[in-house]
């Protein structure tokens, strides 16, 4: 028994009642079910959302719940904000933080649950044009915010000029916090157009105006986004980039960082 | 009406604005508020000139108080502290009202399966004979040895900051900034003055001659985002070479942000110079009490006083 999905992008696509209810199961809805359904064929599907059942059952801490169940919810509180550009109406529970909404109610697990401690900055999101920690952020509180993660950066299949850099550069190598470094390196850019300072900016009493970032300055401003991988040089040769507008060899530019290390340790 | 609402929820309410300290306190379960009052949308966020200095409001973001015009012109020393602190993301986040309530991070104070006076009044003191390489040596108490974790608030005692305060009855309160942090005696569950139930609106910040010769040294395990071990905000009002007034204040040694008075006397009327910036910390540190973990902080303060002394009055490095 099958049914045709209404969505336009998915003609041609089918869903079983079972997999239909599967999806109601996993809460996952609307866009991300689009999405979800996009990159699944219908043949692999059920080993797909079995293996997403599994991956969810062992990392998920807190329940997920469906819109539809909310009634099960202790201090429910209605929050409706803008995600990448899409009106969200959630129910949430009053303690849910942002990113515990993104990534269980909403489906957008780009964002990371790194040390959910604001340590880390694997769960960096843009809110109303300013880089946050999304696992310091209650939902509650988003009321009419404007939020940006990584899903949202990138034209349809078209790359957001720093995730591109991000590639050209080897700018990681797990991965895990890289959707963090991202968006944190996203508003960096801004920041610096505005004539934001840093710790290590010599002259404060300047006036505003845009800054060109040294290396140091770079580094500095992406201290909160940790990686235990170490990839921090093509970090920051991938931001510099972005930065500057003048594209660089990877090859070149990681032959120049380590000559700089060699002559910072003589 | 937050205050009011505050007051009313009872003792274990509190208020929310940043939130960055207070959600991370909840999820160690060091804190557990029976409600949270959100104040991150009232109209505090005003960073405006005053006829005596600057006014700045409780719930303007630090990353916008480090960046306005008025601060970074007139008060560089208060920009450098708040960019000394967190990162950008939680800079983006935090008042500065929260920042002048966020809590200790002494380990023994966020584990909660360790003994701890602040968190716990009676329980007793793990740092004291435990790990104490980041705690206090100057005005602890056998209770509790644990340091003020903010960098801003330290620029802040060296400017002599008012903060104003809004009680339940609505009516306004000003404290000395130097009044506004306690030390912890026989009851280190209290950080400040504060009564339950009052909310910071705006801190005034008086004119004065140190735009010019002032640094914020911070000196932590890390480049960036790591807590002070010592810190240091020098300012200098200087006629020619010489002091007409000195404020230093230090971080990282103490309950509360640490007034280096005896320094400050001492340089007064002196030479802007290396051998008047060493004397004047080695007075300083001298009433140092260190423990088993932390002696090298004497040393390092001193080192760090004049050194943040020397980059204030533009000296080269010895």
């Amino acid at each position: 028994m099958t049914k045709a999905l209404e969505d336009n992008d998915l003609v041609g696509t089918e869903v079983r009642s079972d997999e239909e209810r599967l999806l109601d199961e996993l809460g996952i809805f609307g866009e991300s079910r689009r999405k979800f359904l996009g990159q699944a064929s219908t043949t692999a599907f059920s080993i797909l959302a079995y293996q997403v059942i599994a991956e969810q059952k062992a990392l998920a801490f807190s329940e997920t719940v469906s819109p539809e169940s909310y009634e099960t919810l202790e201090n429910a509180v209605k929050v409706a904000f803008k995600v990448n550009g899409a009106a969200k109406s959630l129910e949430v529970d009053s303690r849910m933080t942002l990113l515990d909404a993104l990534r269980e109610r909403l489906g957008l697990t780009g964002s990371k649950k790194g040390c959910d401690h604001g340590q880390c900055g694997a769960c960096t999101v843009i809110v109303d044009g300013r880089r946050m920690l999304s696992c310091l952020t209650l939902a509650a509180q988003c009321e009419g915010r404007d939020v940006l993660t990584i899903e949202g950066l990138a034209k349809g299949s078209e790359l957001h000029p720093m995730q591109a850099a991000f590639i050209k550069h080897d700018g990681f190598q797990c991965g895990f916090c890289t959707p963090g470094q991202i968006c944190s390196a996203v508003a960096l850019t801004d920041e610096a157009r505005n004539g934001e300072l840093s710790y290590v900016t010599t002259d404060v009493r300047q006036k505003p105006r845009p800054v060109q970032l040294s290396d140091e300055e770079i580094r500095e401003r992406m201290s909160g986004n940790l990686c235990r991988c170490g990839a921090y040089p093509n970090i920051v040769d991938a931001i510099r980039e972005v930065h500057t507008g003048k594209p660089t060899d990877p090859l070149a530019m990681s032959r120049s960082a380590q000559k700089e290390e060699i002559d910072a340790t003589v | 009406m937050a205050v009011k609402a505050v007051s009313a929820a009872g003792d274990d309410a509190k208020f929310i604005a940043g939130g960055t300290n207070i959600l991370d306190l909840m999820k160690e379960g060091v804190e557990s508020p029976t409600q949270l009052i959100d104040i991150s949308r009232l109209n505090l966020t005003q960073i405006r000139s005053t006829t005596t200095g600057i006014s700045i409001g409780a719930l303007a973001k630090n990353t916008d108080t480090a960046n306005h015009p008025l601060v970074r012109q007139g008060y560089p020393l208060l920009t450098q502290a708040i960019l000394a602190g967190a990162s950008a993301q939680i800079r983006n986040m935090a008042t500065n009202g929260g920042n002048l309530l966020q809590r200790t991070r002494c380990p023994y104070f966020y584990d909660v399966s360790m003994p701890c006076n602040k968190r716990q009044p009676g329980s007793g003191c793990g740092a004291i004979e435990g790990i104490n390489r980041n705690h206090a040596i100057f005005g602890w108490s056998d209770k509790c040895i644990a340091v003020h974790p903010s960098d801003m608030c330290i620029a802040l005692a060296a400017l002599d900051a008012v903060v104003k305060v809004q009680g339940a009855d609505g009516k306004e309160r000003s404290v000395p900034f130097a009044e506004f942090h306690r030390l912890p005696g026989d009851s280190p569950e209290k950080d400040n003055n504060l009564q339950h139930g009052e909310l910071v609106t705006a801190i005034e910040i008086p004119k004065s001659n140190f735009a010019a010769n002032s640094y914020y040294l911070k000196v932590r395990d890390r480049a960036s985002y790591a807590f002070a071990l010592v810190s240091v905000a020098a300012a200098l009002d200087l006629n020619g070479n010489t002091i007409k007034q000195a404020r230093i204040a230090m971080g990282g040694v103490a309950h509360k942000p640490w007034r280096a008075t005896e320094a400050e006397k001492l340089l007064v009327g002196k030479a802007a110079s290396e051998e008047n910036f060493a004397a004047a910390a080695d007075a300083e540190m001298k009433a140092a009490k260190p423990f088993e973990h932390n002696k090298f902080k004497v040393e390092l303060g001193e080192r760090a006083i004049v050194h943040a002394l020397r980059r204030a009055a533009n000296l080269k490095a010895a």
